[in-house]
């Protein structure tokens, strides 16, 4: 026991078979999360589900690699934009159906954007805010982790 | 101060359990909301939105603001952890 905890210390708890396997599935679970996102009108899902899943594939990464090698492929800058941003869409678009006339998430006001059949842009609007909620969870997800399991430093984590 | 918050929050647990007794009974048919409101959403939401998932037009459409705040919830909760514990430039 004593000796596994300074393995895992001195950085040498690094274990092929989980790192290969996490490489492999990984692109498979980010596709599946997209699936989730872009298929919620159809099948259960949505973008609370599907950012979910992408955030997982990052925190998987996080898990075993480590943790600079999961903010190699998603800087933390990068992050905080998308987080943003998430968020920035859902409210922008609600925003977006008042300034045009319309009440505040009236999808179907947006017609005077694109002038396509207004239950269709009920249909696109709800699409495009699920977008926005899949990056903002996708993103608090993976920051609440690199906070939660480096204690804020950032550097290494579980 | 901390029997203070307990006294509290006991008290507010206290009144939203006795407001629970007013609830329509669990799976009434002839309850007012499902009477009112679903019916008219299981009739009318494919029809005023094209999108087969009752659910996700239900969330996403009929009750944004409730998808939108909870997305706002989410975001608050990052954000806070973020305040409270980052402590790096990068």
């Amino acid at each position: 026991m004593k000796s596994l905890q300074a393995l895992a210390q001195n950085g040498g708890g690094d274990n092929l078979i989980l790192q290969t396997t996490i490489r492999l599935t990984v692109p498979f679970i980010q596709l599946f999360g997209l699936y989730v996102i872009v298929h919620g009108h159809y099948s259960p899902g949505g973008g609370f589900q599907g950012g979910v899943l992408l955030g997982a594939a990052f925190i998987l990464i996080a898990l075993g690699y480590d943790l600079p090698t999961s903010k190699r492929y998603f800087p933390v800058r990068t992050n905080a934009i998308l987080a943003n941003s998430g968020a920035l869409i859902f409210a922008g678009i609600a925003t977006l159906c008042a300034l045009l006339g319309g009440y505040f998430l009236d999808y179907s006001i947006l017609t005077r954007l694109l002038p396509i059949d207004p239950i269709e842009w009920r249909s696109l609007g709800i699409f495009l805010v699920e977008v926005g909620v899949g990056l903002g969870v996708m993103c608090i997800m993976l920051s609440l982790y690199w906070d939660m399991a480096s204690g804020g430093q950032m550097e290494e984590g579980l | 101060m901390k029997t203070l918050a307990l006294l509290a929050t006991i008290l507010t647990g206290a009144i939203l359990l006795y407001g629970t007794a007013d609830f329509a009974p669990w799976g009434d048919p002839e309850s007012p909301p499902n009477r009112h409101l679903s019916t008219y959403y299981i009739e009318q939401a494919v029809k005023e939105t094209h999108v087969p998932n009752l659910v996700t037009a239900l969330l996403g459409d009929y009750r944004g603001y409730d998808t939108m705040f909870e997305l706002v919830v989410i975001y608050c909760a990052g954000m806070g952890v973020i305040a409270v514990l980052r402590r790096s430039d990068s």
